[in-house]
Order: C-alpha cells, then sequence, then structure tokens
C-alpha cells in the first residue's frame, strides 16, 4: 500500500512533466467541444427532423460523452506509451530489482488516471457551465460512480496495451489509432444516428460507445442496459490479459 | 565461515538458445568477487538468476539462504542491485528516485544520507535526462545501497565511462565493500577485476572455465615468466636446479631466466644466498589480460 502510494506521487508527477500527454488529456476535449458546440449548438431536434443526440441538444449531449472521453484519453494514449516505454527503457526492470509488484505498477497507473481524468473532467464541467446552457446531470452519484467506473475499465484496457505492445512508438501510435476511431466512431464526434451502418458496427467494437452510453444513462435519465454489461466485459478481458501478458522487461 | 551465495551447476536457457549452461561457484561474505568474461558468455544472465529476475532452469542456487526461485521478494529486500540495462524515467529528479527507493525497501540510512554520502547533494535536482553517464551510473550505485543489501550486485558498472569516471567508481565500489555489503561484480575490464576483486570467476561459453584470485589465475595460467638481472658472475647453474626455472640465457652481463611459479622470489633467493645482489633485478610476468586470452582461447 505504501509503495502504491509513493509510486503514484511519483507518477503523477512524471505525468504532469509531459507536455504532450498533458495537452492531450486536458486540453484536446475541452477544444473538440467547443468546436462541435459552435458547430452545432444546442438544439434539440424538432419532431419532423431527423433524432440525432438521442433526442436532447448537441451540447447537452456532448458534455456527459466528453467526461468518458477524457477517461479515455488519459488512459488510452498515455497508460500504453508510459508502460511501453518504461519497459523498453529497462525502467520496470529498475523498479521490479526493487521490489515493486506488478500491482503497484498498475495501481499507480490507475491512480494517475484517475486523478489526471477528475482534473480533466472537472476542467471540462467549469467550462461547458461557464460557456454554454445545457441540462444538468440527472443523478449526480450516477454520474460520480460511472466515472469511477469507466476509468477502472479504460486503465484496465490501457495497462492491456502496454502489455502487449513491445515498445513505446508502437504504443502510441496504437494508442492514437484506438483514440481516433473511438472519438469519431465512438459516439463522442459526430451524432451516432449520421453514421453508416458499417460505422455503427465498428462503434459497437469500442470501448468509448458503451462508455458514452453509460454516463448518458446516468446524465439523461435513459437506460442502455446491455452497454454496461459489454463495457464491463472489455474491463475484465483487458484486465485479465494485461495481467497475463505483463512483462518486466 | 559459510559462503552467502552458492551455485551448483546453473543451467539457463531462452526458449531453445541455452544461455548459461553449467555455472558454479561460492562467494564468501565480504568478499568483491568479480564475474569475467567476454561478450554473451552468460554473466547477465547468470546475475539476474541470482537476483530473482529471471528464473534458472537447472542447478541449485542459494543466496543469502534464500532460493531465488522461490524466495525473490525476501531474497530482494537484502540485495541491492545495479543493472546492465535499465534506467530511470527521464524526467525523474535525482532526490525523487533516492526518495521512492528507499521507501520501497525502508530500512537502511535516510535518503538525504545516501544522497549525500555518494556525492549526489549537487545534482539532487537535476534530471535523470539530464545527468551524464557517471553521473547515472553513481546514482545506479546509491539506489543499489539505499536499502543497506547486505550483497550488492554490479553488472558493468564503468562500461562508457571515461578513465577518470571508471577509477572515481572503482572507489565507490571499495566504499560499498568497506560499508558492510559483500560485492559480485560483472566485467570485462580486466584491470578493473585485478584492482577491485578479490576473486574472479571466468566465464566463458556458458560455464565458469577458471575461478582463483588474479594472483592465482595469473600462476595457473599465464605460462611463464621471465626474470632478468645483470652479474659478473660466471656459474649460475644453481638457479637451474631450482623447481621453478626453466632455461636461463645469457647475452654479455644480461641474465634472462624462464621459469613458471614463484619465480622472482626463488631466484632473488637464490642470488642472494649465493652473494650476488643485482641492483637492476626485473620480473616480466603475464597480466590477466594475458590469462583471459589464454583461458578463452582468443588470440591477439
Ligand atoms: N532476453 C533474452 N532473450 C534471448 N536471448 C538472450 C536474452 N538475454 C540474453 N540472451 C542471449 O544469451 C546469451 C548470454 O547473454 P548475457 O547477457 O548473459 O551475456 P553477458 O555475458 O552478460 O554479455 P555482455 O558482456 O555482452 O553483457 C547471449 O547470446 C544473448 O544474446
Ligand atoms: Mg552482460
Amino acid at each position: 500500500m505504501h509503495t502504491l502510494v509513493r509510486l503514484s506521487w511519483v507518477e503523477l508527477k512524471l505525468f504532469l512533466r509531459e507536455p504532450l500527454t498533458v495537452m492531450f488529456s486536458l486540453a484536446l476535449p475541452l477544444i473538440i467541444l467547443f468546436v462541435l458546440g459552435g458547430v452545432f449548438g444546442n438544439e434539440p431536434s424538432q419532431p419532423g427532423e431527423q433524432l440525432v443526440y438521442r433526442g436532447v441538444g448537441a451540447i447537452t449531449y456532448y458534455v456527459p460523452a466528453y467526461l468518458a472521453l477524457v477517461v479515455a484519453s488519459v488512459c488510452v494514449i498515455s497508460i500504453p506509451t508510459h508502460l511501453a516505454g518504461n519497459r523498453e527503457r529497462g525502467v520496470l526492470k529498475r523498479f521490479h530489482a526493487s521490489s515493486v509488484t506488478a500491482a503497484a505498477v498498475a495501481g499507480a497507473e490507475l491512480t494517475v488516471a484517475f486523478v489526471v481524468s477528475a482534473i480533466s473532467g472537472v476542467l471540462l464541467l467549469i467550462a461547458a457551465q461557464l460557456a454554454y446552457d445545457f441540462e444538468p446531470a440527472d443523478s449526480i452519484p450516477g454520474v460520480l460512480g460511472v466515472f469511477a467506473l469507466l476509468v477502472v475499465g479504460f486503465a484496465a484496457f490501457g495497462i492491456f496495451l502496454g502489455a502487449v505492445l513491445p515498445t513505446a512508438r508502437a504504443a502510441q501510435a496504437v494508442g492514437m489509432l484506438v483514440w481516433f476511431v473511438m472519438l469519431f466512431l465512438g459516439g463522442a464526434g459526430p451524432p451516432p444516428e449520421v453514421l453508416t451502418d458499417a460505422m455503427r458496427t465498428v462503434s459497437d467494437f469500442t470501448p468509448l460507445w458503451h462508455a458514452v452510453r453509460m454516463m448518458h444513462d446516468v446524465w439523461l435519465g435513459l437506460d442502455a442496459g446491455l452497454a454496461w454489461v459489454i463495457f464491463g466485459g472489455i474491463a475484465v478481458v483487458s484486465a485479465g490479459l494485461g495481467l497475463r501478458f505483463f512483462r518486466w522487461e | 565461515m559459510a559462503p552467502i551465495v552458492e551455485v551448483e551447476h546453473l543451467a539457463k536457457s531462452y526458449g531453445s538458445f541455452v544461455a548459461v549452461e553449467d555455472v558454479s561457484f561460492t562467494v564468501e561474505e565480504g568478499e568483491i568477487f568479480g564475474i569475467l568474461g567476454p561478450n554473451g558468455a552468460g554473466k547477465t544472465t547468470t546475475v539476474e538468476c541470482l537476483q530473482g529476475l529471471r528464473r534458472a532452469d537447472g542447478g541449485n542456487v542459494q543466496v543469502l539462504g534464500h532460493d531465488p526461485r522461490h524466495e525473490a521478494s525476501q531474497l530482494r529486500r537484502r540485495i541491492g542491485s545495479q543493472l546492465q540495462e535499465s534506467a530511470l524515467p527521464d524526467r525523474m529528479k535525482v532526490w525523487e528516485a533516492l526518495e521512492l527507493f528507499s521507501s520501497l525497501i525502508p530500512q537502511g540510512p535516510s535518503w538525504e544520507t545516501v544522497l549525500e554520502q555518494w556525492g549526489l547533494s549537487e545534482k539532487r535536482d537535476a534530471k535523470f535526462g539530464s545527468l551524464s553517464g557517471g553521473q547515472q551510473q553513481r546514482l545506479f550505485i546509491a539506489l543499489a545501497v539505499v536499502n543497506a543489501p547486505e550483497l550488492v550486485f554490479l553488472d558493468e558498472m564503468t562500461t562508457g565511462l571515461d578513465p577518470t569516471s571508471r577509477r572515481a567508481t572503482w572507489g565507490l565500489i571499495r566504499q560499498i565493500r568497506d560499508n558492510g555489503s559483500t560485492v559480485i561484480l560483472v566485467t570485462h575490464f580486466m584491470d578493473e577485476a585485478e584492482a577491485l576483486c578479490d576473486r574472479i570467476a571466468v566465464v566463458d561459453d556458458k560455464r565458469v572455465v577458471a575461478l582463483d584470485t588474479s594472483e592465482g589465475l595469473i600462476q595457473d595460467y599465464a605460462g611463464e615468466s621471465e626474470v632478468t638481472f645483470s652479474t659478473d658472475c660466471a656459474d649460475l647453474s644453481y638457479l637451474l636446479r631450482l623447481d621453478e626455472v626453466d632455461r636461463l640465457e645469457r647475452q654479455g652481463r644480461r641474465v634472462t631466466v624462464t621459469g613458471t611459479g614463484a619465480l622472482l622470489a626463488r631466484v632473488a633467493a637464490e642470488l642472494v644466498g649465493n652473494g650476488i645482489v643485482p641492483p637492476d633485478l626485473e620480473v616480466k610476468r603475464a597480466s590477466l589480460e594475458d590469462v583471459f586470452l589464454t583461458i578463452t582461447g582468443e588470440e591477439r
């Protein structure tokens, strides 16, 4: 426990010294929110028009969706790159030789993901609150709970990527690719209703799609049911495979 | 006193590639024990098996009374490691590394003391990535001793360092021993092994091919040495009766005696006993490097 706290604290400081990841995790979701908000406004679709954004205004749709997106940004880009890079350079081996356990390494990643996602999420909410008028959350405890679940699930996914990808470059490339696919097709980019069937099929395979549904459930008071099961499944499988393939060097 | 490290017929393969075939040695408490050998001989693999970082496939290993295969975590608390290939995150500061590593196994001196002791105070706030090679090694030594280990593994400490830093590092290695730790030092520098190690295991082609003090290795493997001196005395035949002496040649006043073993001492004693005290008595003997090349079968 002691090790976990120490390691998490150091890892958090290291994270904040990495300008690229900080930019990605904190600034990018904000920028995209403002671009999309500027483009789409926040008028719900009217009866008779094509239904988009599940029937709510764009900003009301995007704010919860972006709470899910910030978690994904932190976990899918920075965790795999960081882990694979540490393994590649011999940092993990150095830790291993000094009695750090795999659980502590994973736990520290999770903790950092939690803290950074929370900061990023709060920034996003403050910015959205200042700039836009949107519907408040249906259930605040629900939002907090889902947020925590998303951090755990995405962190597991990120740790899995970091465990199987051999180098920092590979991890960064794959992380970026997954992130962009999720951004466009995972329900946090164009309204899902305008995607083609083929795109929708891809959406179903991205964890973000299900994460956005879950966040919408608690924010808008909907019920996406299956999304919870699928996201939970992705998290459990990722965690299992991540542990299975974790290597110190 | 029982040895603190016992290795018997250690074997380790990576897939079907055999990296270590048959390595045996023991290390006594308080020694600086050298492992010397050419690239790819299996030195790193051997010490990593001893530290429980790799799992040996065969043989028996006891380190501080632990079997590294089953008790790696207990063992790691009691040893310190400097790995051949490892690093810290570039943006980690020197003090952060020391604080973190000392908190992992909190049984040694405070990290501030260690910082001071290993001459890192000046670099306290420097990031790992900004340190020179020598400073990084100094930090790695500090990290290796931050838990007050009983046994310290150093794998190629001085590769890539300039001669001054190498000598400075030797001083640090002696300091580790003087602080009460036993040291296992992997190197392929002969002068380093000769200067630092109490005993040396020469590893070549996946096995230990020789094990002795550097003196002993030179004695056993160096073959002949030569003693030269000048004298006017005509009869030196008594020298040829010494076991150590093989040949004697004269060139004017100059005498060259060739032989093995403790040649110099024997010849000198015999000369003095016969009333000859040459002022220019010299010995030319093989260095550890010659021995190494002989043992590992590489020609110059
Ligand atoms: N992780 C690994 N996977 C596969 N082969 C390996 C691995 N590590 C080492 N080897 C191989 O095992 C052999 C012994 O390697 P080892 O690192 O133990 O040698 P060494 O004596 O330390 O050499 P050097 O002086 O170059 O450090 C080498 O042929 C090396 O290529
Ligand atoms: Mg090596």
